[in-house]
């Protein structure tokens, strides 16, 4: 999440951002997220600059929609969204509010990159996020979503999503 | 040379091995071994389109055209693709199309890990991303090198004879022109016979923690950076480009 609110107009429109859920985990905003980089207001129009998540979901195309529609409606006419490639979004950017909010809605948030992909069947663990158990083990590294792992929780015996580092 | 020629070229080169090996693991699609497996083959697709519509975009952005990610992937025809021939090889078994990953995903991640470093931001930035998606990808076609390997007869047998068969198509991948000699010395990309050093040392020590032998096979086929294909590229764009070639112009 960015924080460098200038002025009020801005402000507003921060805040307005951070109405908008992440489709596919509706329980985060897309400013949570970390993908909004930076909102300018000039004379006659707002640019939201954006920096896309992972290279192929299909959720960016919704967020761009759900970004015009809101601020249209809420008279900034003149709308324009551009895209950041550099430096790459990276899952450090959800801060440490937004991982508990995705604890709590029984996704287990992102560690730290650097650990994630050095080991092949790495033993490594994610505490489950329904029973904090640490009796987990990887089911598979790809899930529902581009952003999420399947886990499987041994000590409540349930399967779990894991956020996965990038 | 011009630098912005070559850049797009560059690019090109980079969406289209990402779109056509996309493209292949997509026809996985629901026919997955397991289900798990199945979501892993078409989240690396996914992955794979994603970064390919990228560079495309960023392709298009440099020639300064009206071109869009979409025509430049559906409106070339075969001698316009720049694609390495490992990628457009048909999916064979399960042990085949994870190897072929491993040996693309094993490239991917050294070259994008140099491109981090490129002079050009935006390739750098992309290349970032990438990296990080391609690191996954390595990850899971490794492990299912080790499982091949020390399984069963059946599948150790089986890897081998992918191996053997995708072997005579790895030179090609590091392949470089005028492009890249140009390109190379604006420190905008990477010289590829460095990378394919670190590749062989690298893909060297998976196959043998998998228990598996370096082919020994001489025989090498290249084209993909002149646009000569295998037969196998043009029923690939068949199916792939159908739509936008029947009903030009379609949209979602």
């Amino acid at each position: 999440m960015v924080v460098h609110h200038q002025n009020t107009k801005e402000q507003e429109v921060w805040a307005l951002l951070n109405q908008i859920p992440d489709p596919d985990i509706p329980v985060i905003s897309i400013v949570e997220l970390g993908i909004v980089r930076q909102v300018e207001i000039t004379a006659n129009a707002v640019l939201v600059t954006l920096t896309p998540s992972y290279s192929g979901c299909p959720a960016m195309y919704v967020f761009k929609q759900d970004i015009l529609t809101l601020l249209n409606s809420c008279g900034y006419k003149n709308v324009e969204i551009r895209l950041s490639h550099s430096p790459a979004w990276t899952t450090d950017w959800i801060d440490t509010a937004t991982k508990a909010k995705l604890k709590q809605y029984g996704i287990a948030p992102p560690q730290h990159p650097a650990a994630e992909t050095e080991t092949v069947f790495s033993n490594r663990k994610v505490a489950c996020p329904f029973c904090d158990g640490n009796h987990t083990k990887r089911t598979s590294q790809f899930g529902s979503t581009p952003c999420k792992a399947l886990w499987f929780c041994n000590d409540c015996v349930q399967p779990f999503e894991y956020f996965k580092c990038y | 040379m011009e630098t912005k020629q070559a850049l797009y070229k560059f690019c090109l080169r980079l969406a289209d091995n990402n779109l056509i090996l996309a493209q292949r693991l997509a026809e996985w699609c629901s026919k997955g071994p397991l289900l798990e497996e199945d979501l892993a083959l078409t989240n690396i697709s996914l992955d794979l389109f994603g970064q390919a519509e990228s560079f495309y975009d960023y392709a298009a952005a440099i020639m300064e055209t009206n071109l869009s990610a979409d025509a430049l992937a559906f409106l070339r025809s075969e001698r316009e693709y720049l694609n390495a021939l490992i990628t457009e090889q048909p999916n064979g078994d399960f042990a085949f199309t994870m190897v072929r990953q491993m040996l693309v995903a094993a490239f991917s991640k050294l070259l994008f890990e140099k491109l981090t470093n490129s002079r050009d931001k935006t390739l750098a930035g992309l290349a970032a991303k990438a990296v990080k998606e391609v690191q996954y990808h390595l990850r899971h076609s490794k492990e299912w090198m080790i499982r091949f390997g020390h399984g069963t007869a059946e599948s150790k047998q089986r890897a081998q004879f992918a191996l053997n068969e995708l072997w005579p198509f790895t030179d090609d991948i590091f392949l470089m022109d005028e492009n890249d000699a140009h390109l190379i010395e604006m420190e905008i990309s990477t010289d590829l016979e460095a990378v394919q050093s670190e590749w062989e040392t690298l893909v060297a020590q998976i196959i043998h923690d998998a228990g598996l032998e370096i082919p020994d096979n001489p025989n090498t086929v290249t084209g993909g950076i002149k646009g000569n294909h295998t037969e196998h590229l043009g029923h690939l764009l068949c199916e792939m480009q159908y739509l936008q070639r029947a009903y030009p112009g379609a949209k979602w």
